[in-house]
């Protein structure tokens, strides 16, 4: 059905490695600029050098390195598995939600009511912490928490909607009820996250205020090690015997199931995966935007990161965090400077890129390079 | 204003006059003893003469209300707009120099408001009586108005008035100082069927109002009979509420059945031409307020076909202009259908702004029939039930009469074949999407007459459509009607029981679970074209 990109050999030589030579020397290249570059241009550099990266950048660069991460995500599933989820920004919010908690209680008496409690609980006049809320002083229990969340709820779901040989369409209508599901939910106070206000107003983590330059610049240099960790993740993934099948099960699944393989454990530990993917990137996007609310489980913001991945370049690993940086890019200077046409450059954008470009920006960089070697040649 | 209210005094007045014909019946010494005297003994004389019936008396008592009423020694005038009328024999006539206004105080103006609605009481005219019971039942009853209400029930000849009479009678007697007539009231109330009767008894079973144990154990049990009446009244409500929204579900989902069933494309922009019906009947209206202000309730005549041709418009332009290149890749039309949604939207946000817009019902359509007297049901509601219907034949009739649809189906079941024996199969796409697009108009036109219309109107219903047509399976009208009122009913019936969200998320968890079982719906195609 869709043969957009067909499964590859790679030379023998390449398959232990990786990369090739200058795969790593990008990825490296990567590591200097979000480990080293950035932090000495925005900590050491003073705000008036021309060279100085203002927080500003920093704390947009970081928000999208987090969608890089959901756009990976969304890639395995739907560049490499071919299933298209319209519910990912669930697994998002929820790993946002298990950070937040820590933090709204790491705020401690700092709140406006100085309680012990997070402030809109005494809002609405609860005296104790719902249960939901038992791990939320430990750090460490929450992070568990961000993990195992998003990774249960995607793995009861995915089993029973791959049991049951639900795809294509269908299933991407159902992630989309469940994202919407969850979004009521969370907008009820008594859910116990905050009703729509959600989680804001963070102090600290681990003690350190969130406020400092060091601490933004520890969760940024993080979250650019967890993006580059989670690219060599993908592709090892693709590059193994592993990935070869799950994209068999992209282009034909029912001859895969036919030579003896059992699709739904291989697109059940994918699905799981790339939730558990989405859950660590809203994890760390929390703390670095300040807030997080049930709108990121609309239906709109799920759909979004399809077009990451689509504009980038799906069944490319690297294209789906091209596409994020563009098109979040595109959205912080559109929403500036012409607000009004951000929705029409987006609508464009998933009209544009389905009609003329079904293999993205990479798809282009390909091309250019495939006509320039022909060029060389002649 | 001022010369309105009293034109309509004087309307209301004459209109009394005439229905309590032979008018001016009521002797000097009468009226003088209701006009002129001390509190006590005026409002005396008012309760005999209402008590006797005496003919005029409304209109005297009215008139007195206006403070119209002007008196000397020996006679009585009504005084309107400059004209005297002597109160007695009603002739015109100048009015003496001498002649004193009356003033009422609040408690002679009460005692003349509850003696102008026992009045009525005793109209020829049954509407007029209803109305009088309409409003003595809304307020508390006075028991002065108990023997006007005793002669009413003597004469009355209508049944249901007389035991809402009879009722009324008990709602007065239920205070009432002698048992008896408390144990009575209480029967008489156990068999009404009305929200405030309920309240009369549960107020009697504060701890303070009825003391004797034999009659609160009978209070206690007319309450419950009471609440056995209300329930089926909010039976019927829920079931009401559902069907309504089940009729809209179908509106909405009728559409996407022939985008998605037939032609198996994903149109998230179902939801933003439906937006586009709802904005041309804003259209219209506009332009029948403008140009034709007296025509106003026949707007929704036009709107109809209106929206439909706009939205079946928009739909072909892009079948033609971007869906068509995109047939055969289920997921990437859902990608661009849904960037098509963000454009439309943008774009009605830019012309006719964020705001949402006012659509007003044609008159006809407020109000609503009374079915029980917890139940209204309202009349845009049953019209939308109603239009449901109609268009779900007409699409029935157009699938499975025409040849249009037969080429639909056709094409549907098998593209090559269909092609092969000389159907132009991309006309039959463009007008199969046209029609799919048209029908979200017209869902759009009946959801301006009980919703906001606005640039989000679509976006909250695409999820709710969507999950009907996954319901009710691809390819048939019959699944289709099913989901849509089968899950109508079910999210107001859980609402009654869990509130509007949790409701909600239950129908959803429902629909994951029941795919489970029913990977293709309700009604699923049999045969080879089943697995296409």
């Amino acid at each position: 059905m869709n043969t957009l990109n067909p499964v590859q050999l790679l030379p023998e030589s390449r398959r232990g490695l990786l990369l090739g030579v200058r795969g790593w020397s990008v990825v490296i290249g990567a590591l200097a600029v979000v480990a080293v570059l950035i932090p000495l241009l925005n900590l050491a550099v003073p705000a008036g050098n021309p060279l100085h990266f203002g927080d500003y950048g920093v704390a947009l660069v970081a928000k999208i390195m987090c969608y890089a991460m959901c756009a990976l995500a969304m890639d395995l599933v739907w560049g490499y598995t071919g299933i298209l989820s319209l519910g990912h920004g669930l697994y998002f919010a929820l790993g946002g939600y298990a950070m937040g908690m820590y933090l709204m209680r790491q705020i401690g008496h700092d709140g406006n009511y100085r309680s012990d409690l997070p402030d809109f609980m005494v809002f609405l006049d609860w005296k104790t912490l719902p249960w939901t809320w038992s791990g939320s002083a430990s750090f460490a229990c929450q992070m568990l928490l961000v993990v195992a969340v998003p990774g249960a709820l995607a793995a009861v779901f995915g089993w029973f909607a791959f049991r049951s040989r639900i795809k294509g369409v269908y299933f991407s209508i159902i992630t989309q009820a469940l994202t919407f599901a969850g979004m009521l939910l969370f907008f009820r106070n008594e859910t116990g996250f905050g009703g729509n206000n959600g989680f804001t107003d963070f102090k600290r983590i681990l003690g350190v205020p969130l406020a400092l330059p060091s601490t933004r610049m520890v969760l940024f240099v993080l979250t650019g090690l967890m993006l580059i960790a989670f690219y060599l993740l993908a592709r090892a993934i693709v590059n193994s015997k592993y990935g070869r099948v799950l994209q068999a099960i992209r282009d034909a699944e029912s001859r895969v199931m036919f030579t003896g393989y059992d699709p739904l454990r291989y697109k059940l530990s994918i699905w799981v995966l790339s939730a558990v993917m989405c859950g660590i990137a809203g994890a760390l996007y929390v703390p670095q935007v300040g807030i997080i609310n049930p709108s990121e489980m609309s239906p709109a913001a799920s759909i979004e990161m399809a077009i990451w991945a689509a504009v980038g370049g799906r069944g490319t690993l690297v294209g789906p965090i091209v596409g994020a940086f563009f098109v979040n890019g595109a959205k912080s200077w559109f929403t500036q400077a012409f607000p009004e046409f951000w929705l029409y450059f987006l609508g464009a954008l998933f009209i544009a890129v389905t009609l003329f470009l079904p293999h993205g920006i990479m798809g282009i960089a390909n091309r250019l390079k495939r006509e320039k070697g022909v060029e060389v040649k002649a | 204003m001022h010369s309105v209210m009293a034109t309509l005094r004087l309307a209301l007045a004459i209109f009394l006059a005439s229905a309590l014909a032979p008018a001016w019946a009521l002797d000097a010494a009468q009226a003088r003893a209701i006009a002129v005297g001390e509190g006590d003994a005026r409002i005396a004389a008012l309760q005999a003469a209402v008590t006797r019936g005496d003919p005029g008396l409304a209109a005297f008592a009215q008139a007195l209300l206006d403070d119209a009423v002007k008196t000397t020694a020996t006679g009585v005038f009504i005084v309107r707009d400059d004209k005297a009328v002597d109160a007695i024999t009603g002739q015109p006539v100048k009015l003496p120099d001498d002649a004193e206004d009356v003033s009422n105080n609040n408690r002679l103006r009460g005692a003349l408001q509850a003696a102008l609605s026992g009045l009525r009481l005793l109209s020829p005219d049954l509407p007029t009586r209803r109305a009088a019971v309409d409003d003595l039942a809304k307020g508390d009853a006075d028991p002065a108005l108990l023997p006007v209400i005793d002669k009413a029930i003597g004469r009355e000849a209508d049944a249901t008035l007389k035991s809402r009479l009879e009722r009324l009678k008990a709602a007065v007697q239920i205070a009432a100082p002698e048992r008896t007539l408390r144990l009575q009231a209480i029967q008489q109330l156990s068999s009404s069927g009305e929200p405030t009767v309920r309240a009369l008894l549960q107020a009697r079973l504060a701890p303070d109002a009825e003391t004797d144990p034999e009659l609160r154990a009978a209070l206690g049990h007319a309450v419950a009979q009471v609440d056995a009446r209300l329930a089926w009244g909010e039976r019927l409500g829920v079931l009401f509420t559902g069907a309504s929204l089940g009729s809209i579900l179908l509106l909405v989902a009728l559409g996407l059945a022939i985008t998605y069933g037939l032609m198996g494309v994903i149109n998230m922009a179902h939801g933003e031409l439906m937006m586009i019906g709802a904005y041309t009947t804003w259209g219209v209206q506009n332009l029948f307020r403008h140009f034709a202000p007296g025509l106003f309730d026949a707007y929704i005549v036009l709107a109809i076909p209106a929206s439909f041709i706009v939205s079946a418009a928009v739909g072909a332009v892009l079948e033609r202009g971007i869906i068509r290149f995109l047939y055969g890749r289920p997921l990437e039309t859902l990608l661009a259908t849904w960037g098509i949604s963000l454009v439309l939207m943008q774009g009605v946000r830019s012309l006719f702004g964020a705001q949402n817009v006012e659509v007003e019902n044609p008159s006809w359509m407020s109000g609503g029939i009374a079915v029980a007297s917890n139940l209204t049901l309202p009349w845009n509601r049953l019209a939308i039930i109603a239009f449901a219907a109609l268009v779900l034949l007409a699409t029935w009739l157009l699938v499975n009469r025409t040849r249009l649809g037969l080429f639909v189906r056709g094409v549907t079941q098998n593209r090559r074949m269909a092609s092969c024996t000389g159907i132009n199969t991309t006309r039959i796409d463009t007008l199969a999407f046209a029609l799919g697009a048209g029908i979200a108009g017209l869902a759009g036109c009946a959801l301006s007459q009980v919703g906001n219309v606005g640039p989000d109107l679509g976006q909250s219903y695409i999820v709710d459509s969507f999950m009907v047509v996954v319901l009710g399976g691809v390819g048939q009208l019959a699944g289709t009607v099913l989901a849509a009122l089968g899950l109508g009913l079910m999210n107001k019936m859980l609402e009654g029981l869990a509130g509007a969200v949790l409701a909600k998320i239950f129908v959803l968890v429902f629909i994951v679970v029941f795919i489970q079982k029913r990977p293709q719906g309700l009604f699923a195609l049999k045969g080879r074209s089943a697995e296409s």
